[in-house]
C-alpha cells in the first residue's frame, strides 16, 4: 500500500476483509453440514455458518457500490480468486476435529466480537447498521465458542490434549488479526475503523482470559506468526475452498435457472 | 454424544404466558443445553424466555396409575364452572 491510498480505497478494501472472512468461515463451516458430531451440534453450527454468509452479503453489497464498477456482490464473492480475497487465514485452515473447529471459531470470535463493538459506533450509517445487526449474531457465536474452549480444555485428559494442540496449532494465525496495516490504520485515523492498540489488547485480554479458565497453556505471545493475507497470500488451503465455492459460477456463468 | 444427558426444554413465547414444554436436548452440561434449545427451538422467533431442566430432575405419574388418577374427576361435572346457571344480571363472564 503506498501513502496515496486515500480513505475510500482503504474502506473499500477493509469492507472486503471484513466479508471474505465472514464468508469463507461460513463456507467451511457448510462443509460439516450432515457430518457434526451430534445433531444439536449441527444445528448450531449451521445458523452460525449462515449468520456469517448473511453478513458477508451485507458487506459485499457496501464493497460493490462504493467500488462502484458494474460489479455485484456476487461477482465480488464468486469470481475473484484468491489472490483477490482478503480473508484472515484463521478462517481458511481445515475444520479438523472439532477442537480444531471451535479452537478456530473462538480465536476469530473474539476478534470479530472487538471489531464490530468499534464499528457499531461508526459515522457511517451504513456500517453502524451492518454492524449493528451481526454484532448481536456474534456476541452469541463468541459464547458458544468460548464455552467450547472451556469445555474442551477442562474436560477430559484427552479433551483438554486436543484442545491444548488446536491452541498451538491455530496461533500462528493470530498475529495479522490483530496486527494493523495501513488499510487499518487509515481508517482509525479517519474516525471509522477500530483503534488497533484497543483491539489488540482487548484480544490478548479475552483470549488470555478464557484460555486459563479452559486450563489451557496459552502459547507464547512472541511466537512466529505467520502474515499475508491482507495483500492476498494465503495458505494453501483457499484456492481449494473457492474451488468449490465458485464452481457453479464460474462453470455456467450468470445461470438464472438452476 | 449418545452418553450426553437429555434436558427438557420449555420455551415462553410471549410476555405474560407460561413456558411451554416443547422438546428435549441431549447436551454435556446446562450451559451447551440452553444454546442448543435456543438454536433448535427459537431460531423462528418463538420464544422470549428458555428454562432447560435435566430430564432426570423430573418426576413423571405413572401411566399405570392412569385410572385412580384421573378417572375420578370424570364424573364431577360440578368441577367445572359451566356447570352453574349465572344469574341474568351477570352477563357474560
Amino acid at each position: 500500500m503506498s501513502k496515496a491510498m486515500t480513505q475510500q480505497e482503504a474502506l473499500q478494501e477493509y469492507l472486503l476483509r471484513l466479508a471474505d472472512s465472514d464468508m469463507i468461515l461460513g463456507q467451511r463451516l457448510c462443509e460439516l453440514c450432515g457430518k457434526a458430531p451430534a445433531l444439536e451440534e449441527e444445528m448450531a453450527l449451521m445458523n452460525v455458518a449462515l449468520d456469517l454468509v448473511g453478513q458477508a452479503r451485507n458487506w459485499y453489497e457496501y464493497a460493490a457500490e462504493l467500488i462502484d464498477d458494474d460489479r455485484s456482490a456476487d461477482d465480488l464473492a464468486f469470481r475473484r480468486d484468491a489472490h483477490d480475497y482478503r480473508n484472515a487465514l484463521m478462517v481458511e485452515q481445515p475444520n479438523g476435529d472439532y477442537a480444531v473447529t471451535m479452537g478456530r471459531q473462538f480465536f476469530f470470535d473474539a476478534w470479530h466480537y472487538f471489531t464490530l463493538a468499534s464499528l457499531v459506533k461508526a459515522p457511517d450509517e451504513r456500517i453502524a447498521s451492518i454492524a449493528a445487526k451481526a454484532a448481536k449474531e456474534v456476541q452469541y457465536h463468541l459464547r458458544r465458542s468460548s464455552e467450547w474452549v472451556k469445555r474442551f480444555g477442562d474436560g477430559t485428559e484427552e479433551s483438554h490434549q486436543r484442545m491444548q494442540t488446536a491452541v498451538d496449532d491455530l496461533w500462528r494465525f493470530t498475529g495479522e488479526m490483530i496486527e494493523a496495516d495501513d488499510v487499518e490504520q487509515t481508517l482509525f485515523k479517519a474516525g471509522i475503523g477500530p483503534n488497533p492498540e484497543q483491539l489488540a489488547a482487548d484480544w490478548k485480554g479475552l483470549v488470555n482470559e478464557v484460555l486459563t479458565e479452559a486450563t489451557l497453556t496459552p502459547p507464547p505471545e512472541d511466537a512466529w506468526m505467520y502474515r499475508g493475507a491482507k495483500v492476498g497470500h494465503h495458505t494453501e488451503h483457499l484456492g481449494y475452498i473457492l474451488a468449490e465455492m465458485q464452481f457453479l459460477q464460474r462453470a455456467y456463468p450468470d445461470a438464472k435457472t438452476w | 454424544m449418545a452418553d450426553w444427558p437429555l434436558y427438557e426444554v420449555f420455551v415462553r413465547s410471549k410476555h405474560g404466558l407460561n413456558h411451554k414444554h416443547v422438546g428435549s436436548v441431549h447436551a454435556a452440561d446446562a450451559e451447551m443445553a440452553m444454546e442448543n434449545a435456543r438454536d433448535l427451538y427459537t431460531r423462528r422467533s418463538e420464544g422470549v424466555s428458555i428454562w432447560v431442566v435435566p430430564s432426570s430432575a423430573i418426576t413423571a405419574s405413572s401411566p399405570d396409575e392412569k385410572e385412580i388418577l384421573f378417572d375420578p374427576s370424570d364424573d364431577k361435572v360440578y368441577r367445572h364452572a359451566s356447570f352453574y346457571k349465572l344469574p341474568d344480571e351477570v352477563g357474560h363472564m
